[in-house]
């Protein structure tokens, strides 16, 4: 049993059963399977992450936020002062990930491809884009950059999932995709 | 057992190790590895205790209609449940499992007894103050401490005191290996139960170095001695330590499986040579799985993310499909040759379902494949990772692997432990009948319901889905209220059996009655196993029941990922 030395000093040697060796094998191909649909999606599927990413200050990202908040600030959130920004389609985008916000609100055009650059300033955060669900891990002082295609409209929340300190529950943010 | 009586012992006995002779297998138990089990095990209880207190606290703040602790106690519960359960828990009692499979089952002393309680006190220090640290408020930073998140210096002393211990016990273990070798105390090679804990102690060093590669620094940073950590290359080794010792307790909880099978129904494994190469498999690619969590990050290439997140072509995958059929394939050949034969499953019909080791342990199998190993590769999966990196997905995950899975095994193998090292009957056998149920049941709910809010999206290590306190307003769709308070409900049905797990276990070592020559033969730990053919393979049996049994877990495994390449096939387009 498996609380002894095996019963056959030379358990290596031990024959396979057929059973085995066809479990093995499934198992073996299946692997190889899931291995080949990640490469597959890179070709065929929608949905791949760019590989793009930088090093970069938190004050130059923060600048270049900034610069496109004036650029193409729409109007504001209500009373709250968070401005709502709705840069051409194919432009490079920004979006802040800090305690406690998601900055500032983007306005998308449904079926326009963005350049989304996205960057923490102070500590780790999570882009969560819900419905949606699209979920990416922000890092400060490295930027990710995406080109994001919205297909649905609608108000859409920006959460952080990642716990970036005692106000995480508090951090938010907004992408709306109107229809033109 | 086979090494009953073996020559071994009495000159063993005459270097001046004291042992008894274990009235149920003919052992020479050294006493000095019987105290360190006894106390690695007992702390372990103590820690899955106050851990699983925390996680019971954690989940009824985030059923939204108790919401019971406010936002700074809750962030610090969770990490406290973190540390306490994920790391003390589960090392302390692995301690006391390398410690039984090695001295134990080896009929052997065991090497450097005193180092082994230096091990020991360093673990206990080390818990101790992560745990000062993580109550006094300034360390809530969660189990993973991501930098730049700070926590308090002893907060990382505490850890890295801890693994030093760990790595202590680790060379004991194999020390205790080479010894038992030396002096010739087993016969061939080491039992297939050894084999997996050496398994288990092997991923341990290397997941142990990682920790130090990174909490050393981590450490000299709090305390202002180095000016910055790179948060990327923090999370690329933490989880070199973080999901490495995850799979220190997959080796460690299937070798658990292995012996169970071996004491409650005889089982031999169908063969010692696949069972044995897929252990190999997980020391071979399982450190790989650091990339399980840094998928969606910036900075790091598709390529490396495809052959690592994959062990490499999924072999440590492969490893697990391996043990996931020779189990209950070694199951079924026992309970066919005690008699079991009608149809496909007369075998598991009548299993010893009323033997709480027994019941945990199957419970275990069958959770840990279907749904924290399928949940496992799915969302381990490069792009799939993108629809649950950080919701409650991973939990879900995770409780489905090191609660459904892990904790309840471990809870099968104490009430083995218990006759056996503390030589003690189980009190309260209706009870401890109905523990792994409630518990079993109350972990897979947790994991279900969790991986559940995960899919609607829901944020882990999160206080208020209300957003109550946020200028920007969101809902979750109102499924998730409801996800969160099944997991509420699932979590005090998972506190009972632990609570009554805890009460058994503590009242059967104090207070359970003696067992004495007499009391081991009514009622055996061990049930030998009907002498078997010792050629060939087990497997020369037919086995329908394990081969429907597998065909269920793989076309389930299946669909399940196809299904979740649908779902991302309609989210927005990203590249």
């Amino acid at each position: 049993m498996a609380l002894t030395p095996p019963e056959q000093r030379l358990w290596w040697k031990e024959p396979l059963h057929g059973m085995e060796i066809l479990w093995i094998s499934i198992a073996f191909l299946w692997g190889l399977v899931m291995f080949g649909m990640m490469i597959y999606w890179h070709a065929a599927g929608d949905q791949n992450l760019s590989n793009e990413a930088y090093r970069i200050h938190k004050e130059e990202f923060v600048k270049r936020t900034e610069a496109m908040v004036a650029k193409y600030k729409v109007r504001e959130v209500g009373d709250t002062g968070v401005p709502v920004v709705r840069p051409p389609a194919g432009s490079e985008v920004y979006m802040i990930g800090r305690q406690f916000e998601w900055w500032p609100v983007l306005e998308f055009q449904k079926g326009k491809s963005y350049r989304l650059h996205l960057s923490a300033t102070d500590v780790q955060h999570g882009f969560s884009l819900q419905p949606e669900n699209i979920n990416l891990q922000i890092h400060p002082g490295y930027e990710m950059v995406i080109t994001i295609t919205p297909t649905r409209t609608g108000t859409f929340g920006v959460v952080c999932n990642e716990y970036c300190g005692l106000g995480h529950h508090q951090m938010t943010g907004r992408v709306i995709v109107v229809d033109k | 057992m086979a090494v009953a009586g073996t020559a071994a012992a009495p000159a063993a006995g005459a270097k001046g190790w004291n042992y008894r002779v274990c009235l149920e297998t003919g052992l020479h138990v050294d006493l000095a590895a019987q105290k360190l089990i006894k106390v690695n095990a007992f702390v372990a209880v103590v820690f899955l205790a106050i851990g699983g207190l925390f996680g019971l606290l954690v989940a009824l703040t985030r059923w939204q209609a108790v919401h019971l602790l406010d936002a700074e106690l809750f962030y610090l519960a969770l990490t406290a449940h973190g540390a306490d359960v994920l790391l003390f828990w589960i090392i302390f009692f692995e301690m006391a499992l390398l410690y039984f499979a090695s001295a134990v089952l080896l009929n052997s002393r065991l090497a450097t007894p005193k180092m082994a309680w230096l091990g020991f006190w360093l673990m206990l220090i080390g818990a101790l103050v992560a745990n000062v640290a993580v109550l006094q408020g300034d360390s809530s930073v969660m189990f993973t401490s991501y930098v730049p998140l700070k926590a308090a210096p002893h907060f990382y002393l505490g850890l890295i005191l801890f693994a030093v211990g760990v790595l202590i016990g680790c060379f004991v273990f194999f020390g205790t290996l080479v010894i038992a070798k030396e002096e010739g105390t087993y016969d061939g090679s080491i039992p297939l139960v050894t084999f997996g804990a050496l398994t288990a102690a092997i991923i341990a060093v290397f997941t142990i170095a990682s920790g130090a590669i990174i909490l050393i620094p981590t450490f000299l940073w709090s305390i202002g001695l180095i000016s910055e950590i790179d948060p990327l290359v923090y999370k690329v080794v933490w989880w070199g330590l973080g999901h490495s010792s995850q799979q220190i307790n997959m080796a460690a909880m299937v070798s658990v499986w292995y012996a169970i099978a071996a004491m409650t129904v005889g089982a031999k494994p169908l063969s010692e040579k696949v069972s044995r190469t897929a252990f190999l498999l997980y020391i071979l690619f399982l450190q790989l799985a650091s990339a399980h969590h840094l998928l969606v990050e910036p900075g790091v290439s598709s390529e490396w993310k495809i052959f690592n997140t994959s062990y490499a072509l999924y072999l440590a995958v492969l490893g697990s499909m391996i043990h996931g059929m020779s189990i209950p394939g070694a199951i079924e050949a026992a309970q066919r040759r005690n008699g079991f034969v009608k149809g496909a499953f007369e075998w598991l019909r009548k299993a010893p379902w009323g033997n709480p080791a027994f019941s945990s342990m199957f419970m275990s199998l069958v959770f840990f494949g279907f749904l924290g190993g399928i949940s496992g590769v799915v969302m381990g999966t490069e792009q799939i990772n993108i629809l649950v990196h950080n919701t409650l997905y991973v939990p879900g995950h995770f409780h489905g692997t090191v609660v459904a899975g892990t904790t309840l095994a471990f809870m099968g193998m104490t009430y083995a432990v218990v006759p056996l090292i503390w030589q003690r009957e189980i009190v309260w056998k209706g009870l401890a009948k109905w523990q792994p149920y409630l518990f079993g049941f109350g972990a897979a709910g947790i994991s279900i319901f969790m991986m559940g809010s995960g899919i609607v999206g829901v944020a882990r290590r999160h206080w208020d889905i209300n957003f109550a306190d946020a200028t920007l307003k969101f809902d979750y769709a109102p499924i998730a209220h409801l996800m969160l308070g099944l997991n509420g409900l699932a979590a005090i049905l998972a506190a009972i059996g632990g609570v009554a797990f805890i009460l058994i276990v503590v009242m059967s070592i104090f207070f359970g009655a003696k067992r004495d020559a007499e009391a081991v033969k009514a009622s055996p730990t061990v049930t030998a196993g009907t002498p078997v053919a010792h050629t060939g393979s087990e497997a020369t049996l037919k086995l329908p029941g394990t081969i429907i049994l597998v065909s269920v877990f793989f076309l389930t495994f299946i669909l399940y990922y196809f299904v979740n390449w649908k779902f991302l096939s309609d989210v927005w387009p990203l590249r």
